[in-house]
């Protein structure tokens, strides 16, 4: 056990540091720190550039334009990019999708799909919650009968993430209904034009939209794009659920939020003194900064086991996503403590600059008002308890 | 609305304020002002004090021989008696034994025991818990067979407080183990001194000897000392566990552990100034007052819909139990936080305060963990925290068992 | 980094775990706790035997020179094994300020007794008015003759009563609260003008208060320099800070272990009270707050010799913040998922609470450190890029 930390790896740090400096201008940067969702616009052209550094899919085996970086390297390069105010790449695609279609798609389907993806040519959503299929999955409804060499497909999704952006869909839809739940699922790409989709806004309590509904009313979709085995959908997504364990205390979103935190605290008054150096405010915010440490540390120790592929029963995902979801909301609603009357200001996207209110404003309360989705989504906070519980101490 | 106390209640809370200035003696107050232990002699005299001004049974209605108070003034004279602090009567003759007596005893039984009981004449315990039956009370096994003219009980119960004062048990017994569980018990009264009965020490983190364990061999219990009939001794049960509603908050008890606080940290140095000018202390502080203020409130508005539906018991109590437990664990927590390294010496349990300066001068120092470990008990005994919360999303959300 | 055991450490893990699986059940520390002293002679000649009172100490000095990982797996140890020896106040705090303070001559000289088991040495530090802070002393030491005399009270000595040195800080010079001025004194028990008042503690152990009366303490007894204490108590107490943090982790762990096994035994209302989800979820928090807790542990263990004081002071106060509320929090909760024998003096779970309980109130407790690192500018100093 030597908690020192690699030398190496800081060289890799100071690598990714300048090719940011390089490759990506201030303005795309102010934009995607601010708190607001990031546009497709943003994202596709990032992806391109790392494309043309061969840095896109890190994660990916070599062979499918992987780095072949260790887990920490990745961590690192994710951290990197976050705090640089980089616009984040289709999660979608390249997290769920990505390892899916590597693992267990056709030759043909990795073909078709796994290249452009990767070059940012193609935009991914995600079709997998229903209205009453949240955090029990399993039941969900969405029906898939075969008709000839197609899938004739019907139902609904919902909280699809960016699903306005999407080219392509991917699917988890019921192919029996005989069996047990799990047992009856296979896995679809849908082209998001097809007809009969129609994806629809979800405006959230930030008054934005990120969030989609999708109805599919007999959708034709070809044998040809179904991944894998006929009711094995749910295996490979349990899979890519389970994946990005060690990632799952968004340890990057906390660093810029408490960054935040402290950078407007310190410009605002609070009588003589600034915020930040009154007792008690200063108190929390170090209250905060404790908490995420530790969860950086959690988060090391996650990667060294992803590292040896250590014993995949441990519920270091679940802790992390528990506490990390929760210490976003924390600092999130310090953050608006801190901005004061400003943060009730309602700051559009675009134009907010002629409203009052300091320059780090806009964006932030909306976040907060986000969040609060953060211990519902990736896993409901009671559903990961429930893992730490039954699937770890075995209660 | 009106939230505040009418003229007369305010009269009666200043009657109760000079009664215990003139009549607590200062030998009990001193203790009580540290949450040192009583021993059983001060106990008894106090109680008679109260019971001499026929203030020993708050909850008892006249034709008891108890003073006929409504919720508002029982409310009024247990606040007054925490905030003081004096003791309580003692629980469970005036707050279990003597209802249950009144309400389902015989005539006979009523002119007898009431009177003692108000007099601390007998000392009674509970025997309800037992090592398998806690929150689940109805799951008891002590058995009560009959023979004769007599009971014979055979089991174990725990947990009772004081039972190594009492002379007397009243206790949950099983006399039908082939009907539903809660359809089979009885209600018995059990003598202490009965061959079979033997009272066993449980020392509690605090380090003192409160409650016990009581092993029930063949006692022999005459078929009088049931009270109400037989294998309808859960409707007993369920009427004195519901009984006492009004004060559980305790919100008085939680005042002063407070002020007790507050005053220390006015006295424990911290640097060049004293823990009561840290800011983090003063915010402790102010989160348990706001909360307390508010469960004041809640405590009359509690109150006041008794009052309006003739004091039936209101489950919205379980709220008063769950945060007036909170609040007062966390009243002790920040004491304990103020004591710091002063709390860390521990003391016999009887030891009165110390009028000696000894070198380190911080005699109260020991009385500040054991009430911070005992209050873990609050959530758990009568009733635990999550039982109440099964009550409240239950019995007024409405949610499904 | 490496979050794996070396092959040397893994031993030493194994060691250890086995003397406390051999000489710790809950029973058995009942049996030592009646000992003289709170604690047992014949598990301290084990782990001098063994080499762990050497363990810290360099080989100069006649110790193993072994480092803050080390320290942090036999102390996770004792907190399981709820062992009431003073490893931590005599090994790794009074020996971490005499590594901190002492010439080399002195640590050859004074070293090897306390490694060999022959001798227990104990900081006197704390007073009653000092609290959490260390430079706050009042206790005197005014030069006379070819040495000092040693004037004032030290509260709250663990393990005191069966001390044979105390490391006594005193103020040569200065304010009372001022960090210069203060030095340290190597104290034989037996010295004229010394009295103790012994007591239980509220964790099961055994505390002296010391009264020093003209105390006289030879020239060769100052612990390194005059009136530059300051920075070597910072580092024992800074050691201090680590070990807790381990032992705590060590408590928390067997306590969710005890909880567990609790919840999958105790059966009510017609089963194992497992099955009900509200308690499920106490367990997981738990659990969660240990995991927390054992990854600023390891980061104790890292920072500890870190050659910025700054950062280590900072690192420590976070750890320490954490451990004291984390420690509380499965406490507390452990108690009340046992029901009624949570509070009881003769199941384990009661006594642990205890112990973590008292953890919090040593060296600061997270109030006080949050409040530090607050006033030090805060913690995370490197994430202003955004």
């Amino acid at each position: 056990m030597n908690f020192r930390p690699d030398p190496d790896d800081a060289l890799f740090r100071d690598e990714v540091r300048a090719f940011l400096r390089e490759a990506l201008p201030a303005e795309v940067a102010a934009r995607n720190r601010r708190g607001f969702h990031p546009s497709k616009e943003d994202e596709l052209w990032w992806t391109q550039v790392l494309y043309r550094k061969g840095w896109s899919a890190p994660h990916w085996p070599v062979e499918h334009g992987g780095t072949g970086w260790s887990p920490q390297r990745r961590f690192i390069f994710e951290e990197e990019c976050f705090l640089a105010g980089a616009p984040p790449t289709c999660a979608a695609g390249f997290s769920l999708l990505g390892p899916v279609l590597y693992s267990y798609g056709s030759e043909a389907q990795k073909r078709q799909f796994l290249e452009p993806t990767r070059r940012g040519e193609i935009f991914w959503g995600q079709l997998f919650s229903e209205p009453n299929a949240g955090s029990d999955l399993a039941s969900l409804k969405t029906a898939a009968v075969r008709d000839g060499d197609d899938y004739i497909v019907n139902g609904q999704k919902t909280w699809t993430t960016e699903g306005h952006y999407a080219d392509w869909l991917f699917c988890l839809v019921r192919t029996d209904s005989a069996v047990k739940p799990q047992r009856g699922i296979s896995f679809l790409i849908i082209d998001a034009k097809a007809p009969g989709v129609s994806i629809r806004p979800i405006v959230s309590i930030d008054g934005a939209h990120s969030l989609n509904e999708t109805f599919l009313d007999d959708v034709r979709v070809p044998v040809a794009n179904r991944i894998g085995e006929e009711n094995q959908g749910w295996s490979y997504a349990k899979l890519l659920l389970e994946h990005e364990r060690a990632f799952s205390a968004e340890v990057p979103r906390n660093k810029r939020l408490l960054s935040q935190l402290k950078s407007i605290a310190a410009q605002t008054r609070d009588g003589d003194a600034r915020l930040i150096d009154e007792p008690m405010f200063s108190s929390r915010i170090a209250e905060l900064e404790v908490e995420l440490q530790a969860l950086e540390w959690l988060t090391l120790r996650a990667l060294a086991d992803m590292d040896h592929g250590a014993d995949a029963r441990r519920p270091t995902g679940s802790v992390l996503k528990i506490r990390g979801s929760e210490l976003i909301q924390k600092t999130g609603a310090l953050i608006v403590e801190a901005l004061g009357g400003y943060g009730l200001v309602d700051y559009p996207e675009h134009g907010f600059e002629t409203l009052p209110g300091p320059e780090e404003a806009p964006g932030k309360t909306a976040d907060f008002l986000y969040r609060r989705a953060t211990t519902i989504y990736g896993g409901a906070n009671e559903i990961q308890r429930n893992i730490i519980a039954k699937g770890f101490l075995g209660l | 609305m009106d939230l505040r106390f009418t003229a007369e209640e305010s009269a009666f809370r200043r009657e109760v304020q000079a009664f215990l200035r003139d009549n607590l003696p200062d030998d009990i107050h001193a203790k009580m002002l540290e949450h040192r232990a009583l021993s059983k002699d001060e106990v008894v005299r106090w109680q008679r004090i109260l019971n001499a001004r026929g203030w020993a049974t708050p909850s008892w209605p006249r034709e008891w021989g108890g003073p006929g108070w409504n919720a508002v003034q029982r409310y009024i004279f247990l606040d007054e008696l925490h905030q003081f602090p004096a003791p309580e009567p003692v629980s469970f003759n005036v707050s279990m034994i003597g209802p249950v007596i009144g309400t389902f005893g015989s005539e006979a039984q009523k002119a007898e025991l009431l009177p003692r009981i108000a007099n601390l004449d007998d000392w009674w315990c509970q025997g309800f818990s037992e090592p398998g039956a806690g929150s689940d009370l109805a799951a008891l096994s002590t058995s009560a067979v009959r023979d004769g003219g007599s009971y014979v009980v055979n089991g174990t119960k725990m947990w009772q407080g004081m039972g190594h004062r009492a002379d007397w048990m009243f206790t949950l017994v099983r006399t039908d183990a082939t009907v539903k569980k809660q359809a089979g018990i009885t209600f018995l009264l059990i003598d202490m001194t009965s061959p079979g009965v033997t009272v066993q020490p449980i020392i509690t983190i605090d380090g003192r000897h409160e409650v016990n364990t009581v092993f029930l061999d063949n006692v022999r219990v005459p078929v009088a000392n049931r009270v109400y009939e037989e294998n309808k001794g859960w409707d007993v049960a369920k009427f004195l566990l519901g009984n006492e509603r009004t004060g559980i908050a305790r919100i008085g008890m939680t005042k002063y552990i407070l002020r007790r606080t507050r005053k220390l940290a006015a006295e424990v140095s911290d640097g060049d100034g004293v823990v009561a000018d840290d800011p983090a202390f003063q915010r402790r502080c102010a989160e348990i007052e706001v909360e307390l203020r508010a469960l004041e409130i809640t405590q009359l508005r509690v109150l006041a819909a008794m009052r309006e539906h003739s004091e039936k018991p209101d489950p919205r109590s379980s709220i008063l139990k769950l945060k007036g437990v909170e609040l007062r664990q966390a009243a002790s927590d920040l004491m304990l936080r103020v004591a710091g390294p002063l709390a860390l010496a521990a003391e016999d349990e009887f030891a009165p305060p110390s009028p000696t300066d000894a070198p380190a001068d911080t005699e109260w120092g020991s009385t500040v963990a054991p009430l911070y470990f005992i209050l873990r008990a609050a959530s758990i005994y009568g009733g635990a925290s999550e039982v109440q919360k099964n009550i409240l999303a239950q019995a007024v959300l409405g949610l499904p068992k | 980094m490496n979050f794996d055991l070396s092959e040397e450490q893994t031993l030493l893990r194994d060691a250890i775990d086995k003397l406390v699986l051999k000489e710790y059940s809950f029973e058995q520390r009942r049996k030592h706790s009646r000992g003289r002293g709170g604690w047992s002679r014949e598990v301290w000649a084990q782990l001098a035997e063994q080499g762990f009172l050497g363990l810290p100490f360099d080989e100069a000095s006649g110790g193993l020179g072994y480092g803050p990982v080390e320290s942090m797996l036999v102390m996770e140890a004792v907190g399981r094994g709820l062992m009431l020896e003073p490893y931590l106040d005599c090994v790794l705090l009074a020996g971490g300020v005499l590594r901190a303070a002492a010439t080399s001559q002195q640590l050859e000289a004074w070293v090897p007794p306390i490694v060999s088991g022959e001798q227990l040495v104990v900081l006197a530090c704390g007073e009653k008015q000092s609290r959490y802070r260390l430079d706050d002393v009042a206790t005197t030491a005014t030069a006379q003759g070819e040495g000092y005399r040693l004037k004032g009270s030290k509260i709250a000595l663990r393990h005191g009563e069966a001390a044979d040195r105390f490391l006594v800080s005193a103020r040569t010079s200065g304010s009372r609260t001022a960090r210069d001025g203060i030095s340290l004194f190597l104290v034989d028990a037996g010295s004229d003008g010394l009295r103790q008042r012994s007591y239980r503690t509220q964790d099961g152990l055994r505390a002296i208060d010391l009264m020093f009366d003209e105390v006289l303490v030879p020239e060769s007894h100052v612990v390194g320099t005059i009136g530059e204490a300051a920075s070597a108590l910072e580092r024992g107490a800074q050691s201090a800070i680590a070990a807790l943090a381990a032992e705590a982790v060590g408590c928390m762990q067997a306590m969710l272990d005890l909880t567990v096994d609790y919840l999958k035994q105790r059966k009510q209302f017609g089963g194992p009270i497992s099955r009900f989800q509200a308690l499920q979820h106490q367990a997981a928090e738990m659990l969660v707050e240990v995991e927390q807790a054992r990854s600023m542990a390891m980061l104790a263990a890292l920072v500890l010799d870190d050659d910025d004081a700054a950062e280590r002071e900072r690192t420590l106060s976070a750890v320490k913040a954490l451990i004291g509320r984390s420690g509380r929090f499965v406490a507390e909760r452990a108690v009340q998922l046992h029901g009624g024998i949570g509070v009881t003096e003769e199941a384990a779970v009661g006594h642990y609470f205890k112990r973590l309980t008292m953890i919090d109130l040593q060296f600061g407790d997270s109030d006080f450190h949050l409040s530090k690192l607050a006033a030090g500018g805060g913690l995370i100093g490197r994430a202003e890029r955004a």
